[in-house]
């Protein structure tokens, strides 16, 4: 009895110290204490190589990071697939504790968590989107929100898919019909239709941010269905791109540059530059402003970029139109 | 609803059904051995990880697919390996033991890939192999006969463990283990060593449905890739009552019904997405409630075996 005891307890201890170590740990970026150095925390729902939401935050962090003169500047530190939202408060609660000057919740379903940590430190930021809420109507300061207007590049790139495809067919494949999601996919497909009249755009979900092999086939339905142009919203999108480039199928790319996964589909991508918005989530916290400021990434705020691959020849006219489109939606006459 | 049942529909359906049963096939035909065996191992996912990401790597920096399978074929036995020695040799609780496994492949695998890769990537996997005469069938030929070689291999697997398991000598060693092991080990049957086999073959073919991700359908590594795919496996075996052709019958029910569902929403049948995405598994738990016998269950699953214990 003793002896299956202390097996127990061995086990027991092993899985302890397995999960310890194998758990999305804070990795503070190692640097010498400099006692100006700006300190931001991350929390971030997927990897910092998701080719798309995390990634282009995380790339946004570097770039600000250099611009305001390196490590000794700004520290950054984060936790990555935190899908889990207990986890990720434990996190987010972790940061704020050890003095992080700005913590950045990144992920929509982060808020109701941050509502709870926020008001026990009044000293640090917190920043989440994509959301436009600041909390501010619960009486809440030190919250900053932020999203981004992907319906816009949405509109911008669903007018280049359209007046692109021979078959009149594009085929849209998100997460889940909501959020940053819901946004592009709806952007894309009214571009679409606009830029040309009677194009059929069907849309599919997969119901998850991480199932790579339905988001593949459900790449692989909308092709057998006519589609020869594709699009798609989160990281899982990485086995659809693949199915573009293997049935011959043009790619649009939505929160991070998608070419290098292929670049004999990949058309172009709106990519997301969070740089702006931290720069000055920054400098109101270093100017005592700790939050309230909601924020959003529009093309006119140079935060959403349309990257084309240069190695797929986009018909001038074609061009030309995407941007009539953007001018468009600058001077208000197109809403998407 | 009438334009849903045409025949590229329904053709779509069959190819796309096909291809996401693979990974579940390998993996649940796998546990199959283990759980008949008497050891149930939850830690599936955890191995197709490493498998995926093995396949993947060694894949690329050889540029030699075949090597990459067969490196995710050995890293699926060592972690099979290492399963063995917690659960039969430790005798620690299975079901824990397999989480532990799981967390272990899942943060390995993650910590590799961010080491040696750093990004997503892609590669080029195995190709379709077309089968002459077959895959001339109108209609269906194409649809069922030019696919990659581990998508073959995944079907072949299933009558090949049937005959394996029900009419070989070894065979009969391993379900009298499952379900007596007491007896077993007086008939002269070395327990331990069969439950050690059955539970690295079944690694071995969750490393390989790891690498049928990585290097034959989807052709690249992203962490936690598998999203859950092993549990659904263990689940399949439960399904299948722990026979090669139940796991098939399960396999197929829940990747078609997936691969319908995305036809349902391609079609614009006006339905919400939510429920269109419920259906494979609202269907698998019907099917689990209302079809299995339990009465198949291994009697010694999960049981550690002691001699002369009894």
């Amino acid at each position: 009895m003793k002896s299956t005891f202390s097996r127990m307890m061995a086990l027991v201890l092993l899985v302890v110290i397995l999960a310890a170590g194998c758990a999305p740990q804070a990795t503070p970026a190692p640097t010498e204490e400099a006692a100006t150095a700006f300190k931001v925390a991350i929390v971030m729902p997927s990897s910092i190589t998701d080719m798309a939401f995390s990634q282009s935050m995380f790339e946004g962090l570097k770039k600000v990071q250099t611009t305001m003169g390196g490590e000794s500047a700004m520290e950054i530190a984060y936790s990555e697939n935190l899908f889990s939202v207990p986890d990720a408060a434990a996190a987010i609660r972790d940061y704020a504790d050890k003095g992080y000057n700005l913590v950045i919740a990144h992920g929509s379903q982060y808020g109701t968590s941050l509502e709870q940590v926020a008001p026990d430190f009044p000293e640090t930021s917190f920043a989440w989107g994509t959301s436009l809420d600041t909390f501010q109507a619960s009486g809440i300061n030190n919250v900053f929100a932020y999203q981004a207007e992907a319906q816009q590049g949405g509109y911008v790139l669903g007018t280049i898919a359209a007046l692109m495809s021979k078959t009149g067919i594009i085929g849209e494949t998100g997460p889940v019909d909501a959020g940053d999601a819901k946004l592009y996919i709806e952007g894309f497909q009214k571009g679409a239709e606009a830029a040309k009249p009677g194009t059929q755009v069907s849309v599919t979900y997969t119901g998850s941010f991480s199932d790579v092999s339905l988001m593949a086939t459900a790449a692989e339905t909308h092709i057998a269905a006519g589609a020869d142009m594709l699009t798609g919203s989160s990281q899982s999108v990485v086995g659809a791109i693949g199915v573009a480039k293997d049935k011959g199928a043009f790619w649009f790319g939505t929160q991070w540059d998608q070419t290098s996964l292929a670049p004999t589909a990949v058309v172009a991508s709106q990519v997301y530059d969070w740089s702006g918005i931290i720069t000055d989530m920054i400098a109101s916290a270093q100017k005592g402003v700790m939050g309230g400021k909601s924020y959003t990434l529009t093309f006119k705020n140079g935060g959403l970029v349309i990257v084309y691959n240069p190695a797929i020849e986009v018909p001038a006219d074609v061009k030309a139109a995407a941007d009539a489109a953007i001018a468009g939606i600058n001077d208000g006459t197109i809403v998407p | 609803m009438g334009e849903l049942f045409t025949l590229p529909v329904l053709l779509g359906i069959l190819y796309s059904g096909i291809r996401l049963a693979t990974p579940y096939l390998f993996a649940a035909v796998g546990e199959t051995f283990a759980q008949r065996s008497g050891v149930l191992n939850l830690g599936v996912e955890g191995i197709m990880l490493m498998g995926a990401y093995t396949g993947f790597f060694v894949g690329m920096k050889s540029g030699n697919i075949w090597l990459g399978l067969l490196a995710a074929a050995l890293v699926g036995i060592l972690m099979g390996l290492l399963m063995s020695v917690i659960s039969i040799t430790l005798q620690a609780e299975q079901g824990i033991s397999g989480i532990g496994l799981h967390l272990f492949g899942l943060g390995l695998s993650s910590l590799l890939f961010k080491t040696t890769l750093g990004s997503v990537e892609s590669i080029n996997g195995f190709k379709p192999v077309r089968i002459p005469l077959l895959a001339d069938i109108p209609y269906v030929g194409e649809v069922l006969f030019n696919h990659n070689i581990l998508v073959y291999a995944a079907f072949l697997l299933v009558p090949l463990s049937a005959w394996f398991l029900n009419k070989t000598t070894f065979g009969l060693k391993i379900r009298a283990v499952g379900q007596n092991p007491q007896a077993a080990d007086t008939l002269g049957v070395n327990v331990i060593r069969v439950r050690y086999f059955c539970v690295c073959l079944g690694g071995m073919l969750a490393g390989i449905a790891g690498a049928s991700l990585s290097i034959a359908l989807i052709n690249l590594f992203q962490e936690n890739m598998t999203n859950g795919m092993g549990f659904i496996a263990v689940a399949l075996v439960y399904f299948g009552g722990w026979r090669p052709y139940g796991v098939l019958l399960g396999a197929l029910l829940f990747s078609f019904v997936n691969a319908f569902q995305l036809w349902i929403q391609v079609k614009g049948i006006n339905i919400p997405s939510d429920f269109a995405i419920m259906m494979p598994y609202v269907l698998t738990i019907l099917a689990l409630a209302f079809a299995t016998k339990r009465a198949q269950q291994p009697a010694a699953l999960t049981k550690p075996f002691e001699r002369g214990e009894n």
